[in-house]
Parts: structure tokens; sequence; C-alpha cells
């Protein structure tokens, strides 16, 4: 089981890398779908915590939201944005790629020098979750379309999801579900607010908020 | 109670939203903030009696920080409320509604959206304050920025929709760091004090572990990596330079009603998440560690609000990056430790009070003037003498000029400096609060004096609905100037003696 959990943390890794490098926004979405199920999948297996009907219910609502959910969310308003879907970058896919993997570099070296108490980190875990972290945070800052900025913003917080499974106890597993809850009304949200976007400027890039500076 | 304190402005909210006749949410939305008022003096005066109330198992149960903050955001809310009725009957009646910046149409958000959204976020500050649970006071943080979010935009043009897609994607990012603070707390508290029950109290848990740990024990440099997310996340949705950049954008586009609720309620409640950290870390006896960080993004956050403030020539934006200011005297406060803590919570008090009376009138005037520059605003004493003199009254209160409130509690803080801190720290804090006094005095007065414009229409009679708030909100800043009632004395030294004072 532990070598299974640990090849979903390489997957996850890779998955990170393929979500710095995509330049369509329909694949992106894809991808981020793809992050969902494997966290789910990792709540799923007993590598982490102790298993029980609490984590099994948490799993469920992740792979429902965050498999399902978000992205039939973002693809709805993706399908209501006119224009080419690209990502349109301010910092290249490959630069970003780089970054990323600067990212994982610097997460394993940190994860080497941080006193962890035995046993509550399988190892990989807290690279990974940090490497999904920043990478999250390049999107957000290094994309020019607002919908790759929301899908950053939701990478970036599974990274942080990623990091609180190991201290899930069936206490604390009601409160993810209404972190859950509040991410998935807080991307709801910004998709009403990308729609008013598309239509008072007439595209989704951020590039051309220009008239609010001092 | 406090039940009802939560579910009253959550009901109302979600009722507001079936009425379709206009007097009616406006009617609820005012009844609302006063019941919500009663309730939370009720609760303020529980707390201070020792009663510790409690609900939902403890999830809600105030301390006197919690509770200080709870009145505030609800009086505020009062005030808030009855300035809406005026604004949105104002609204109701525009003939043409053109953006100011770029000369197009726009057309506003459903009003019963906006009273409704008001009332959740009334409902959200309400969770923040009264949970010692930092799970819940993550979620009900975020829940403010959601509910809020509306509210910025409520005038559908451009630049509105610019900052509230700032707000929303920086807050969210910011708050979402401030979740990671709270899952490495857990981790630095992975496998001590075992034996404690767990339970919604997360506060007194997390308390309980912190005393067990020493300095160099190997869970301390979790904990410092904790707060500092804590700081930077929750510090974001306070502004506290250099991670304010949404809040200038935020405070200038939205209705002033709700750029008040904002400064002066949000804010303090975004203060709250800080302090709980801190709370965690001079528990830990780490608080050295904290206290030099909350001095230094203090003074970086009044140093960058007073190159800000000199030149500037909007003047709603010149009240955001006062709140920038204020913001940094209150990190700076709490970080001194000793009475520069009961001076920064008494600032916190008098802040809110003088600059939402502040925003509230800016709002006359962009009514008055369509306009956001202070070059074109003239004559003031002319065309609106009741809010001019307010106006007036309200900067000397703002830059703390006694007898206002804010001189108190900035003196306190300066008392405070000179007994706990270096000289340079003193320096730095009265220089910038004197740059800042220059700055806002030029374009202040500069709006009040000269001639008024000569297209300005006839002298309007101003409405009862938008200077009665902020007149109430002025007076109880001067009287607190004048004089701290013991009670409210022995409240703010409460809850100074949980973060140090």
């Amino acid at each position: 089981m532990s070598a299974l959990f640990q090849f979903l943390l390489i997957l996850l890794m890779l998955n990170n890398l393929a979500l710095a490098g995509v330049s369509r926004l329909r694949t992106l979405i894809r991808q981020v779908s793809v992050q969902g199920v494997l966290l789910a999948l990792l709540l799923m297996l007993p590598g982490a915590q102790q298993f029980n009907f609490e984590h099994l219910l948490l799993a469920i609502a992740v792979l429902l939201i965050k498999g399902i959910g978000f992205p039939i969310l973002l693809r709805r308003t993706l399908g209501k944005i006119s224009g080419d879907p690209q990502v349109e970058p301010w910092l290249s896919c490959g630069l970003s790629v780089l970054a990323c993997m600067a990212g994982l570099a610097f997460s394993l070296w940190f994860e080497g020098r941080l006193p962890i108490q035995p046993g509550l980190f399988p190892s990989l875990l807290l690279p990974a979750a940090l490497m999904t972290l920043f990478c999250g945070l390049i999107l957000v800052v290094g994309r020019r379309k607002a919908l790759s900025q929301v899908i950053g913003y939701l990478i970036a917080e599974n990274g942080i999801f990623l990091l609180g499974i190991p201290l899930m106890s069936e206490e604390t597993v009601w409160f993810e579900l209404t972190i859950l809850l509040d991410v998935f009304v807080a991307v709801f949200v910004m998709g009403i607010a990308i729609n008013h976007i598309s239509k008072t400027f007439e595209s989704i890039d951020v590039g051309r908020f220009c008239s609010l500076r001092d | 109670m406090l039940a009802l304190l939560l579910f009253l402005p959550l009901c109302s909210g979600v009722a507001m939203l079936l009425f379709k006749n206009a007097t009616v949410y406006r009617g609820l939305l005012l009844l609302t903030a006063l019941a919500h008022l009663a309730l939370s003096a009720w609760t303020a005066q529980a707390v201070q009696a020792g009663q510790a109330p409690q609900a939902f198992g403890g999830l809600l149960a105030p301390d006197p920080l919690g509770a200080l903050f709870l009145v505030l955001a609800s009086l505020l809310n009062v005030a808030a409320s009855f300035y809406a009725i005026g604004y949105l009957r104002d609204e109701e009646n525009k003939q043409e509604r053109i953006d100011i910046q770029n000369g197009q149409p726009f057309t506003n958000a459903p009003e019963r959206r906006f009273t409704a959204c008001l009332c959740l976020f009334l409902s959200a500050m309400t969770l923040v304050t009264t949970t010692p649970h930092l799970g819940a006071l993550w979620v009900g943080i975020e829940i403010t920025t959601l509910s809020s979010a509306p509210l910025i935009y409520f005038h559908r043009h451009q630049a509105s929709l610019e900052a509230t897609w700032k707000y929303l994607m920086i807050c969210s990012v910011g708050i979402a760091l401030a979740l990671l603070g709270n899952i490495l707390l857990s981790v630095a508290f992975y496998g001590i004090g075992t034996d404690l029950p767990e339970s919604f109290d997360q506060m007194k848990v997390f308390l309980a572990k912190a005393s067990l740990l020493s300095q160099d024990s190997p869970h301390a440099p979790w904990l410092k990596a904790a707060f500092v997310f804590i700081l930077v996340g929750y510090g974001t949705k306070m502004g506290l330079a250099p991670l304010h950049n949404w809040l200038p954008d935020a405070h200038s586009q939205a209705p002033s009603l709700i750029s008040a609720m904002l400064s002066g309620a949000l804010l303090n409640c975004a203060f709250l998440g800080i302090l709980r950290g801190h709370q965690i870390l001079l528990a830990a006896h780490l608080g050295d560690f904290s206290s030099t960080l909350l001095v230094f993004f203090g003074l970086f956050s009044m140093i960058t609000a007073a190159v800000f403030i000199v030149g500037q020539g909007h003047y709603k934006r010149l009240l955001a990056y006062s709140s920038v200011e204020h913001m940094g005297i209150l990190a700076l406060g709490v970080g001194i430790g000793g009475i520069a803590v009961f001076g920064a919570l008494l600032h916190a008090v008098c802040h809110s009070l003088t600059k939402s009376m502040l925003f509230l009138l800016a709002g006359n005037i962009l009514t008055r003037y369509h306009t956001f520059s202070s070059y074109d605003v003239r004559g003031m004493r002319w065309t609106m003498p009741t809010t001019a003199a307010l106006w007036t009254a309200g900067f000397l209160g703002i830059v703390g000029s006694p007898p206002f409130s804010l001189f108190v509690s900035e003196f306190t803080i300066l008392k405070g400096i000179f007994e706990n801190s270096s000289p340079a720290v003193a320096a730095i804090y009265l220089l910038a609060l004197a740059v800042i006094f220059v700055g806002m005095s030029i374009p202040v007065l500069r709006m009040v004096q000269g001639t008024r414009p000569r297209d300005m229409p006839q002298t309007l009679p101003e409405s009862p609905f938008s200077v009665l708030p902020p007149l109430g909100l002025g007076l109880l800043a001067l009287c607190l100037g004048i004089y701290v009632p013991a009670w409210l004395s022995a409240f703010l030294a409460r809850g100074a003696m949980l973060i140090g004072g």
C-alpha cells in the first residue's frame, strides 16, 4: 500500500509539471480534474492516516468536488467566454516548468532540514504538497487569463489540503468538508466574476486591468 | 443567544432575497442591525462579567478580544445600515449613472442582493469574532471575502470589477496561506500533550500545549513557520504593507458605506486572526519572534502609507492608505508589548469609529461632486456645510489631534515604545505620523476651503441619513478622547492581558 501511495505522490508531481507546462485552458482544466482524483485516491489509501468512515466520506466529497465539480464549473465558465482559450503566460510555459522543478528541489532540501516528528508525514508527502503549492502560485502570478488564476488558486489549495491529510482525525474531517465547501463557493463566485469580466472587458485577460493605480 | 447572534443576520439575509418590496428589505436591514447590536452588547456584557457564554458545544465562545471586535463590527453595521437606507433610496431615484473614470453608463447590482450580502457579511464577521476554533475562524474570514466581493461590485463598471477581481484573488490566495499556517500549527503540536482532550475550544488546547514547549524545542521552527504564514495570510486581508495592494483599489471603488465596513470592521477581524497566532507564540515562549515581525510589518506599513499619502489626489484612496497606516500602528503596538498593547486595542476602537465616519462622509462628497479628485472638490463649506464640518473634524481625529481619541491611543503606544523598545522605533513612528499629518491636511483642507465650482447646483439640504451616522460615530470618537469609561478600560485591559499587555 505504501508503494502505491508513493506512486500516486510521484504521479501528482508529474501532474504539477504538466499543469505548469500546458498552454490550452481546456487541457489545464482536464489536468486539474486529474489532480482532484489523485487527491481522493491518496485519501482512500491507509498510507497517511488511520482509515475510517469519515475519511471515506471526505474522499468521496473530494472526488465529487475537486475531481468532477470544479472541472464542470470551470468548463461552463470557459464555454461562456468568447475568444481563443489559451493561457497566455507572462512567464513562459518552459520557464514555469523549470520554476516548478526548482520548487520541488527546494521542497526536498527543505524537508531534510526540518525536524519532523517520526511517523507524521509519509516520505515524499511534504515535498509533493509544497511543490503543488508552488505550482499553484506560479499559475496565479504567471498567467494573464483570469481563469488560469482561479485554477492556480485551486492547485495551491490542493497542496495545502495534501499537507493536512496526515493530521486528519475523525473530529477534523467535518472541518475539512466545510473548507471544501468554502473553496467550492469561492470558485463559484470567481466564475461569476469571470463572466462579468468577459462581458465588460470583452476578454478575460487581466493584463487589461490598468485603470486603478496611484 | 450566541446562536441567535450568528443566525439572525444569516436568516434575514436569506429572507431579503425572497422579498421584492424595497421598504421591507431596507427596514429588515436596519432592524437586523439594531437587534444584532443589542445581542452583541449583551454578549460583551456577559464576557465582561466572566459568564463565558457558549453555543454549539463551544464552537462559539467569545473571549474579551473577540467580544471587543464583535461589538465594534455590530456598531459600525448599525451606522452603515442607517446610511444605506438613504443611499439606496438615492440610487433608486437616479435617472442615469455614469462611470466617473471613463464616462460610460453603468447599472447597479440588484438592491436586495446588496442588502442580503451585507447581512451575510455581518454573520461571517460574527463567526470570526466569537469562535475560539482557528479552523472556524479561517472559514469565517473566507466567507467575509466571498460575501463582500458582490458588495464592492455594486456599481457594475470596469473599475469596480477590476477592484473586485483583485480583492477576490489576492485575499483568497492570502487566506489560503493562513490555512497553511493553521496546518503547520497542528504539525507543531503533533505528539504534544496527547492527554489533553480535543475540543472546539482550540485556542485553549493550543495554549495549553504551547506552554509545555521550551524555546529550543524541535517544535519551535514549526511554530515560527506557522506564525509567518498566519501573519502573511491574514496580513494580506488586514492590509499590512507590502501585502496591501488590493486595499486602496477595493476601498476606493466600493460604495462608501461598504468601504466604511471594510475598513472599520473587516480589517479588525483579519487582525484578530494574527492576534490568535501571537497569543500562541507568546504561550510557547516565542513572543520575541512574533513581536519582532509585528513591529517590522507595522513600521513598514506606516512608512509605505506615508509615501503614498503625500501627493495623493484621490480622496478615497487617501483614506484607504490611512487605513494601511493605522493597521501598521495596531501591529506595532501589539508587537511592542506592555502598555502599548492596551494602546493598540484602544486604537482599534478609535480608528474604526473615525475611519468609518470619514468614509461615509466621502460618500456624501462623491454624491455631490461626482469626482474622486480632491483637486476638483472645492468650497465644501458652502455647498455642504454639515459634511464639511464633520470632514474637518474627522480629519483632525484620524491624524491623531487632541481632543480626539486617536491622540490618546497613539500617545499610549508612544509611551509603550519608550518603555519597551528603542528610540529608533519611536523616531520612525513619530516621523511617519508627522508626514501623514501634513500629507492629509493639504487635500482635506483644500476640499473644504475655496469657492464652490460655478456649475455646482444650488445648495441642497443634506439628508439626515447621510449626516447622522457619521455625526454619531464622530461624537463617540470625540467622547473617547476626553473620557474612557472604566468598564471599557477594564474590558480593553482584559483583552490586552491575552496578548502580552
